[in-house]
């Protein structure tokens, strides 16, 4: 009565799939990545990601030195649906922060 | 197919949805269709300062492609169910 669940990995989805109940870091378009426990997701990459954290960089350029001020906004979302038209790119956190 | 069932579980909770826009808007689920397009009743607007465009609105539909994100309740629905639901998605489909 069990389905036996494929345990190859054959395309970039079953990469992904590995990832389920693990933390993951999510790219997003607008400057914005995401870090958060993957709950689901679909083949258009909507997700459901728990406990996340989001980062939102702007860059603002003084109009006298021209210098880059880079500045990140963070906030904390307990649980979250994230629209998969938005994600550029899923991997493992990378420990930088 | 997943989410969209997943939508249907959460009818009648308290949702934020972010649009790509940068408007929030917290309201009650009422319904979702096959697209993710939803219908929020008793809605109002997160930052009402900065988005007055809809101060008396008190239900909406949005369409799917215009969302960002949703925020949900934790407890909205069983969350080992979604992990069996999701290793079985997601297959060439």
């Amino acid at each position: 009565m069990s389905v036996e669940e494929d345990a190859t990995v054959r395309e970039p989805l079953d990469l992904i799939r590995l990832s389920i109940e693990e933390r993951i870091y999510v790219k997003l378009r607008s400057d914005r990545e995401l870090r958060g426990k993957l709950h689901a997701f679909d083949q258009h990459l909507n997700m459901i990601l728990g406990d996340v954290e989001e980062v939102i960089t702007t860059v603002e350029i003084d109009d006298e030195t021209y210098e880059e001020i880079v500045r990140t906004s963070k906030r904390k979302v307990p649980f979250l649906f994230v629209r998969g038209d938005g994600v550029i790119l899923v991997s493992p956190p990378l420990r930088t922060t | 197919q997943l989410f969209f069932s997943y939508f249907k579980d959460l009818v009648g909770q308290e949702v934020t949805v972010e649009l790509k826009n940068d408007l929030a808007i917290r309201g009650t689920l009422h319904s979702v269709d096959q697209y993710l397009n939803i219908k929020l009743e008793n809605t109002r607007v997160v930052d009402q300062d900065k988005f007055p465009h809809m101060l008396s609105v008190r239900n909406c539909f949005i369409r799917g492609s215009v969302v960002r994100y949703v925020q949900l309740p934790p407890d909205g629905v069983d969350v080992d169910l979604l992990h069996d639901a999701a290793r079985r998605e997601a297959r060439g489909a």
